[in-house]
């Protein structure tokens, strides 16, 4: 079995680490690294009779995530303190939003930028506030620049001068120019205040976006994890409801709810990428290596999150150039995208010669 | 991959495939008289690879890749092979290593106590620490010095010296060659040629020691040793460690500790000889 | 501006060892070390009675420092205090 699929039924939890040859852990931790996964099946297994070398290892990997997430949620009390005195209120989206509400998924996982989620009309407010606190502009480009506040769903990215951190700060949670218009309002409005104090997404729309940014908003690279992020959001969902939501805690059954949510993710029209992340983590995280009911179209999409060899290399070019030609597609509408294509190709000409 | 080794240095397994025989036939050689043991799963996979299939052939470039990657390295001519993976492990162990707390300093130890030597490139700690590796030392280690938090001990990673320009007459005049690599002219980093530690060396690396002069050594210029204080230790070590930060406390607590039992000086030196006697004019005042 | 008070971490947040002259200070929220000379131990130390001014400080710090002409002790402190919101230590309330 490739190392990648071994790695998937690790952290489905259907297979034992126990049983693995001591060898089989070269590939195992090479791909978990690959995916960014490396803590989190650290955590998942913790506590599994392992050779010593990879136990410690993975003690290692677990220490060094839980100061990652210290110093991520750092970077979310960053931002309250520079905004809050502005009264931006803001939702945290993403890794930060799991850690801070302490989700299954967070054990481990990484957290690059802080993502945060804030209303429009609040945009400007809110970039003057991170601005007075010492963030600054990433790029001076204005081409990037009029890009960005014309066509992306979020600022412009900001990084911090002295702590060289970046924030994200989405007005919506994908693309405007993208074809599936999520009502970012009623996100906000959804939004559950955590006793911590911070903000993050109602379940649902948890869901939705981890569903959206996994599809409709990238070229899969990194996908498995997001992917078990999806797995593990819906699990939780199941298993606990949530006391903070309308949401009656555990009163609803799994069909119902997922029902719900595939209502609300319909409306936005992004009902295909619930149907797909709830098929393929199905396929690959509960009934591990069960692809019989997966369309045509559902395998190919596993065949891309599994392109991995052993060495941690990634396979399959000509799937994964039409993945990253896809995701630009899925952004822009095809005019648009040839024009930045070519504003791109211009500006490296440029600088070539 | 086609070819592939398995090397252990220190604490940390090593697996290293490659799309050529050459670069691990090198490796092979210089790593021949280290452990080996073919059940323990890797720590740290390096990579060398063609980035095209015909570049495996024609021109063929040695692209360094692994667990961890640097986006826009160059790749190297087949013929520096050696150098390549020598970049891919240190590459791994500087981005990857969570054990220990990772200084960029050469080591060198005498019953059972440590002299770590921190500097930039061109300082000339490792051509110190390969020389007093010569001459009545322990070498730990010329790139890497592992501090285990929990001990407060220095750890070695003696992986195979990486001589480097004038350095390499100096180690070829006291060695014989069984004990060198291959002369690679005319790589980025000048010439290059690897020492492989003394048996001995190899045979103790896993033995901790204690930390027992911290140098910062600095090569030209006359003669002088200058005590520094416990705060500038720190933010010299700070900035020559590649994990400091992603250790949160426990690279804290190690560091505040290793400056504060460990006295601190700065070495200048005209030439090696000069730089071996400072070392061993502070060892012999050095408490115990 | 009114001048703010200011809000120290919360106990055990921070670990202070001293490094000779300097004092090295790990903040376990921001996982962060910020090496400091005098006073800013003391401020910090102050500050743990509860939130207080610039003008406050001057006047906690009093009994432990010989702080001449006090105009200019708040002033120095503010500035100080300043720093430490920049590096996250303290939070204006």
């Amino acid at each position: 079995m490739s190392a990648i699929r071994t790695l998937v039924e690790l952290l489905a939890g259907c297979r034992n680490a126990a049983d693995l040859a001591p060898r089989e852990w070269d590939g195992v931790i090479a791909v978990a690294r690959a995916e960014a996964l490396l803590a989190t099946l650290a955590h998942r297994i913790d506590g599994a009779a392992l050779p010593e070398p990879v136990a410690r290892l993975l003690a290692d990997a677990r220490a060094a995530a839980d100061v990652a997430t210290a110093q991520a949620l750092w970077e979310a009390e960053m931002a309250r303190r520079a905004l809050a005195p502005a009264g931006v209120d803001f939702v945290l989206l993403k890794g930060a939003a799991y850690a801070a509400a302490d989700l299954p998924c967070a054990p481990g996982r990484q957290i690059g930028d802080l993502d945060i989620l804030v209303a429009r009309d609040a945009l400007p407010g809110a970039e003057a506030a991170l601005i007075t606190a010492g963030w600054e502009w990433v790029k001076e480009d204005v081409y990037d620049d009029a890009y960005y506040r014309d066509h992306m769903h979020e600022l412009p990215p900001l990084i911090h001068k002295l702590r060289d951190r970046m924030i994200d700060v989405h007005h919506t949670i994908i693309p405007p120019t993208a074809r599936p218009s999520p009502d970012a309002a009623s996100m906000l409005d959804r939004a559950i205040m955590l006793p911590n104090g911070y903000k993050v997404l109602h379940p649902f729309d948890r869901m939705i976006h981890c569903a959206a940014h996994l599809f409709a908003d990238g070229d899969l690279a990194g996908g498995l994890r997001n992917l078990w992020d999806f797995h593990c959001l819906t699990r939780d969902f199941q298993a606990r409801g949530d006391g903070d939501s309308d949401t009656p805690e555990g009163a609803l059954g799994y069909d119902a709810w997922l029902g719900d949510m595939r209502a609300r993710a319909r409306l936005w029209g992004l009902g295909p990428a619930v149907r797909r992340a709830s098929h393929l983590s199905a396929a690959l995280f509960e009934n591990a290596g069960d692809y019989r009911r997966l369309s045509l179209g559902d395998r190919l999409f596993r065949a891309r999150l599994l392109a991995r060899d052993d060495w941690g290399r990634e396979t399959r070019p000509f799937l994964r150039l039409a993945f990253y030609i896809r995701s630009h597609w899925l952004r822009m509408p095809p005019l648009m995208l040839a024009r930045h294509l070519w504003t791109k190709w211009r500006k490296g000409h440029a600088a070539a010669r | 991959m086609r070819h592939s080794i398995r090397i252990a240095v220190g604490p940390v397994q090593f697996r290293i495939g490659s799309d050529w025989a050459g670069p691990v036939a090198a490796l092979g050689h210089l790593y021949a008289g280290y452990p080996q043991d073919d059940t323990r799963p890797a720590d740290a996979t390096v990579r060398l690879y063609a980035n095209r299939p015909w570049r495996r052939w024609l021109r063929p470039s040695v692209h360094i890749g692994g667990d961890y990657i640097v986006p826009d390295a160059l790749p190297l001519p087949l013929s520096m092979g050696l150098l390549a993976a020598e970049m891919g492990m240190n590459l791994q162990v500087a981005l990857g290593w969570r054990r220990h707390l990772l200084l960029h300093a050469s080591a060198v130890a005498r019953d059972d106590r440590s002299v770590i030597l921190s500097g930039a490139s061109g300082s000339g700690k490792s051509t110190l620490a390969a020389l007093l590796g010569e001459s009545g030392w322990r070498l730990m280690g010329d790139e890497f010095t592992l501090i285990d938090p929990a001990s407060g001990d220095a750890l070695a990673f003696p992986r195979a010296v990486s001589l480097k320009n004038e350095a390499i007459a100096e180690v070829e005049a006291r060695v014989g060659p069984a004990r060198l690599g291959p002369l690679l002219a005319g790589t980025p980093k000048g010439d290059i040629r690897h020492l492989i530690p003394r048996a001995d060396a190899v045979a103790a690396m896993h033995e901790p020691v204690r930390p027992a002069l911290l140098l910062f050594p600095q090569f030209g210029g006359a003669p002088a040793i200058e005590r520094i204080g416990q705060g500038e230790a720190f933010v010299r070590l700070t900035e020559a460690s590649t994990n400091y930060i992603a250790l949160g406390e426990a690279g804290f607590a190690a560091l505040t500790r290793l400056v504060r039992e460990t006295p601190a000086f700065t070495i200048a030196y005209p030439d090696s000889a000069t730089g071996m006697s400072l070392v061993e004019q502070l060892w012999a005042l050095a408490p115990r | 501006m009114a001048d703010p008070a200011y809000r120290a971490a919360g106990e055990g947040m921070l670990r202070i060892e001293p490094l000779g002259e300097l004092a090295a200070i790990f903040d376990r929220r921001s996982q962060q070390t910020h090496l400091v000379t005098q006073p800013m131990p003391e401020i910090l130390a102050a500050l743990a009675a509860g939130p207080c001014d610039a003008a406050g400080l001057a006047a906690r710090l009093a009994d432990s420092f010989d702080l001449d002409g006090e105009g200019d002790a708040a002033a120095i402190l503010t500035e100080r205090l300043q720093e430490l919101t920049a590096m996250g230590l303290v939070e204006p309330v």
